[in-house]
């Protein structure tokens, strides 16, 4: 367990995620709730959970943050898809009755937290407040195709006729975050 | 690792995998591949954060009033073990042997040479693992939909390109291609189809139900 890590100019999201993960922070965990379980809910209900089980899955969601929070790298990943990907397994699990398969995870449990380099957290961030910007520029009905998209709605194929969002940049910098943790886990391994 | 891949995943197929709407058995090739390539994994990674970026400013739902202190009241709780996922062993990455269940594939004869193993049928879509012997042809087949072939050991050849360990064929159903294995080793694929595939030999048609293709 590392200590608290330099958080300044993190978003409010990675702080308290960070304090989760390093500190078990549950004050911290109480703010991320009251941020996501309402966006969780309203998503989980868009993407066609019955409303008797959206909440069943929001608690799901919301304690899977909890138990896994040890695997959050914010190096890779913001908060926000971190616990879409979470909701995403959550709901093929209940709606389809299947597992969703998963790569080869980068990262053991075992291998203990890395500080993260604030550097390249700062950068995600920015690249992801830019494509929410350009999320907002986008028509009503070409907005409304892209959530229907990540809300599971439509197969690749009319994915393929919808969207098409300029990704370069913010997989480059996902990319140079994933070539920093190879070298760190080379680094841990050979110690 | 993934210096030498050259046919990736195509970006809508990666957001649908990432959406969860992508059917099982393609799900398991995208994910066996993102276990080998660097720069898909990076490319998963983007369009989740476009799934973030859509949860983030979706219009949100009022919980019920004590949710949170049910949650908060959980945390402590012992967390019941999860088994591990399976390790990768040999050529099979570790989403391939989640399917095997951990153990090694049984091969099932289809004809000249080829044999193949199927690993999961759910959904409408099948995915399996084909084995054909040095410098020999799979089958001559159609499907009628979308196919995506893996290659896990030794390469292929066919009328699109040259298909080396880690790179991912996408063949659609105008496609009717005759993947040849590359001299040396034999080739192992893993392949997902959403439909059963037609083979165009009489005598393979013929053992179609008997295999399950
Ligand atoms: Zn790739």
């Amino acid at each position: 367990m590392t200590d608290k890590t330099p958080t300044d100019g993190f978003s409010e999201q990675t702080v308290w995620m960070l304090a989760i993960r390093d500190q078990r922070d549950k004050a911290a965990f109480g703010k991320l709730f009251d941020h996501y379980a309402p966006r969780l809910k309203g998503f989980i209900i868009r993407a066609g959970a019955p409303r008797a089980q959206a909440e069943d899955v929001v608690q799901d969601v919301m304690l899977t943050v909890w138990r896994k929070a040890h695997l959050f790298d914010p190096t890779r990943a913001q908060v926000s898809s971190w616990i879409y990907q979470i909701a995403r397994n959550r709901q093929i699990d209940v709606i389809r009755k299947e597992a969703r398969p998963m790569p080869e995870a980068l990262k053991a449990e075992d291998e203990g937290d890395m500080e993260p380099d604030a550097g390249q957290v700062m950068a995600l961030e920015q690249e992801t407040d830019q494509l929410r910007a350009a999320l907002d520029k986008l028509a009503p009905a070409q907005r409304e195709m892209i959530e229907r998209a990540y809300l599971g709605e439509l197969s690749h194929s009319e994915i393929r006729e919808a969207t098409g969002l300029p990704l370069g940049t913010i997989k480059s910098r996902i990319r140079l975050g994933l070539e920093r943790l190879r070298h760190e886990l080379k680094d841990l391994r050979q110690e | 690792m993934s210096a030498n891949i050259s046919h990736h995943i195509p970006p809508e197929i990666m957001a649908a995998y990432a959406a969860g709407s992508l059917p099982h058995a393609f799900s398991l090739v995208v994910a066996t591949h993102v276990s080998m390539c660097e720069d898909c994994r990076a490319e998963l990674a983007a369009q989740e954060t476009v799934g973030g970026v859509v949860l983030e400013t979706l219009d949100s739902a009022e919980v019920s009033a004590g949710l949170k202190a049910d949650v908060l009241s959980m945390l402590d709780d012992p967390v019941p073990p999860e088994p591990a996922p399976a390790k990768r062993s040999g050529v099979y990455p570790g989403p391939v042997m989640e399917a095997l269940k951990g153990k090694p594939p049984r091969w099932k004869a289809l004809g000249g040479g080829v044999k193949q193993c199927v690993l999961t049928g759910e959904g409408g879509s099948v995915s399996r693992l084909l084995w054909i012997p040095p410098g020999k042809p799979v089958p001559d087949h159609g499907h009628n939909g979308l196919e995506l072939t893996l290659v896990l050991q030794g390469g292929f050849s066919d009328e699109t390109g040259h298909f080396e360990v880690g790179d991912v064929e996408v063949a659609t159903d105008d496609l009717d291609h005759v993947p040849t294995a590359d001299p040396g080793a034999p080739c192992i694929c893993l392949a997902a189809t959403d439909a059963p595939l037609k083979f165009n030999s009489f005598l393979p048609r013929l053992l179609q139900p008997l295999f399950g293709i």
